[in-house]
């Protein structure tokens, strides 16, 4: 299945959705990213039982906090699918990417810009 | 250990919206086993703090550090040496660090991070309630183990009041009755009849009311 | 019938006790304004039917005129006022310069109460004292009365003479210390009990055996606390929603089962039947009758539960 999905996506690599942490969310926005979506097993189907409950969690803290600092909790997101979903993979890159395109770019980023130029 | 609950960010952006340069210091007892102000809860607030005033077109140097503790001398002298680079200091400590902080660095403000609470148990991870208010005087050993002083919600020695019910505090708020807890457990013990015996009235000079507390230890003091 | 017991104070409520007549108090919540004629005109409903009367301490912990001043205007009246007072709002300081106050007037009734928590009133954001509790205060007040001593040790002059009383909930959690914390309350040196509202009279008489089997109504006054109903409504909130209150189901299903407007005379039945049938019961030295805002009711509950007229405490 040689899917594709838009190029504008780095892709970070977890043994399991329960290893994110709102810091790592809110260092990606720091560092300029315009959206950050978590992608974990199916609710119930967690290899180690409540992993992806707890990145569920977890993204809703870090909504909470975007929030609060004005950049927009909805640039945060979560999705639950099996591995044998690959189509759907690439569809959420799709829809994601859609979605924050819409949005705008992150405004600290664009801030940031500014001072530095 | 001492239980505090993480400040609102809104509050601390008001503290510091002024400043240029702020150190964020954490602590590495306490406040990292109850969540509030280790070294991760540290960085998700400089995080957050340094979006904020760059969305807002400030700029403040935020910096972090955490200490391995915030009430001993030797741990807060670690940062002497950076600390006059800043204006003010944040510090996710219980409200023992971030006053011996501000005692020691005295030309330095010190904000609180955190809402200090109570001293407490974890009950499990997320939940922590109290279980000591350090009364000076431990009656433990009368009431089978249970404290009524940090527990009982009117702290009475010769309780339970009118208001327990179904094992409930009438405080509601799903606080457990102590009083029904000391009653279980002296039954458990088998010494319900200590129930009976009234306790005297409690010396309160050694608790807060007695004003600030010291103890002196001549046989280890230096 | 009560044994004659050794009278202590000067209080007509212990002197009726201690003749072995049964006793009837009622009570009385201060206004939440300074306006003393309603704290009156309540007491004139009442004065000729009841041999005292109780004024609540901040019921609730909803800011009101105080007990003391009220027991005062009582006393001005010729009435037997039964200070009540909460350990929540007074440190010990406090708690015996009140009783002195209460003693300069000669009112010789108190009732010793922990106090409801301030979360439940108009203050909930204030601070709570507890210096001590309810048996504490007991302790306190019959100290400064037998010994005439203050709690830190020193002399009073013209020591209050105070007959003590406490509360005491047959019904409340938990249910394996209801009587041994009776025993506790009169071991503190409490002299006359009024109990929490009953309803539930089979469970009621189930505490009254054990209290009886160890003859602690021998030691106090135990006077019966009841409270009409004055609605299914009220009924079921006091079933429902008061902490440590026992109302039967028969006993809601009986106020249901009348139209709305006959339920207020249901009521006052319920509570006169339950008069008739305690007077009876062994141990029991006294009612005490709680008609909550509706005080005109007491004597009407008075005369037909028997207890009418009320004997004189000079003629005694």
């Amino acid at each position: 299945m040689r899917l594709r999905y838009p190029d504008t996506i780095r892709i970070v690599r977890l043994p399991c959705t329960g290893k994110v942490d709102v810091g790592y969310i809110l260092r990606a926005f720091e560092k300029g990213a315009d959206g950050v979506y978590v992608v974990g097993c199916m609710e119930g189907d967690c290899r180690y039982n409540r992993g992806n409950l707890r990145a569920k969690k977890r993204v809703a803290e870090a909504r909470r906090i975007l929030n609060i600092v004005g950049i927009g909790g909805e640039r945060v997101q979560m999705f639950n699918l099996s591995s044998a979903e690959g189509p759907k993979f690439a569809q959420i890159a799709l829809d994601m990417t859609e979605k924050i395109k819409a949005m705008g770019p992150n405004p600290v980023k664009l801030k940031k810009m500014k001072k530095a130029a | 250990m001492i239980v505090a609950d993480r400040k609102p960010i809104e509050e601390i952006i008001e503290y510091i919206k002024d400043r240029d340069k702020v150190l964020i210091v954490g602590c590495n007892e306490c406040v990292t086993v109850c969540e509030a102000g280790g070294k991760k809860e540290v960085g998700v607030l400089a995080s957050a703090l340094r979006m904020y005033f760059m969305n807002q077109g400030k700029e403040i140097k935020i910096d972090e550090v955490t200490l391995e503790r915030q009430c001993d001398h030797e741990y807060l002298e670690e940062i002497r040496n950076i600390v006059d680079q800043y204006q003010a200091i944040v510090s996710l400590a219980c409200g023992v660090g971030v006053q011996f902080m501000s005692e020691k660095y005295f030309k330095t403000q010190v904000y609180p991070g955190v809402n200090t609470c109570f001293m407490g148990v974890t009950e499990e991870r997320g939940v922590w309630s109290e279980r000591c208010q350090g009364c000076g005087q431990c009656i433990l050993a009368t009431t089978g183990g249970i404290c009524p002083v940090s527990r009982c919600a009117k702290r009475l020695l010769n309780g339970p009041c009118g208001g327990s019910s179904k094992g409930m505090c009438e405080i509601g708020g799903e606080v457990p009755c102590a009083w029904q807890i000391i009653i279980d457990k002296l039954t458990a013990l088998g010494r319900l009849d200590d129930y009976e015996k009234l306790a005297p009235l409690k010396d309160w000079s050694k608790e807060r009311a007695g004003g600030p507390r010291k103890v002196v230890r001549e046989d280890v003091r230096q | 019938m009560n044994q004659t017991r050794a009278v202590k104070t000067d209080s007509k409520l212990e002197k009726i006790l201690a003749a072995g007549h049964l006793a009837v108090t009622s009570e009385c919540g201060p206004p939440r304004g300074s306006d003393s004629d309603l704290i009156k005109k309540k007491a004139e409903l009442i004065k000729n039917h009841v041999d005292a009367i109780n004024i609540t301490d901040n019921q609730t912990s909803v800011t009101r005129l105080c007990s003391l001043a009220s027991c005062i205007h009582l006393k001005l009246m010729g009435l037997e006022p039964v200070l009540q007072m909460v350990v929540r709002d007074r440190n010990r300081i406090a708690i015996q310069s009140d009783v002195l106050g209460a003693a300069s007037f000669d009112i010789r009734n108190m009732l010793c109460l922990s106090g409801d928590h301030q979360r439940f009133g108009d203050s909930s954001q204030g601070q709570n004292v507890f210096d001590l509790d309810s048996m504490q205060l007991i302790q306190t007040v019959r100290r400064m009365r037998d010994e005439g001593k203050f709690l830190g040790g020193d002399e009073i002059k013209r020591p209050p003479k105070l007959f003590v009383g406490a509360a005491a909930n047959p019904f409340a959690d938990p249910f394996e210390i209801r009587v041994r914390r009776l025993a506790k309350k009169a071991a503190a040196g409490a002299e006359f009990i009024q109990t929490q509202c009953i309803y539930n009279l089979d469970r009621f008489e189930e505490w009254m055996k054990q209290v009886r089997d160890r003859g602690l109504h021998e030691k106090v006054y135990i006077l019966a606390g009841l409270t009409p109903l004055k609605s299914a409504g009220m009924a079921k909130y006091m079933k429902n929603r008061v902490p440590g209150m026992d109302v039967p189901d028969d006993v809601v299903k009986r106020m249901s089962g009348v139209p709305k407007e006959k339920q207020p005379e249901e009521g006052i039945k319920i509570c006169v039947e339950s008069v008739q049938r305690l007077k009876e019961l062994e141990g029991v030295a006294g009612f005490h009758i709680m008609a909550i805002e509706w005080e005109e009711k007491v004597p009407e509950i008075v005369e037909m539960g028997g207890l009418y007229p009320r004997p004189n405490p000079d003629a005694i």
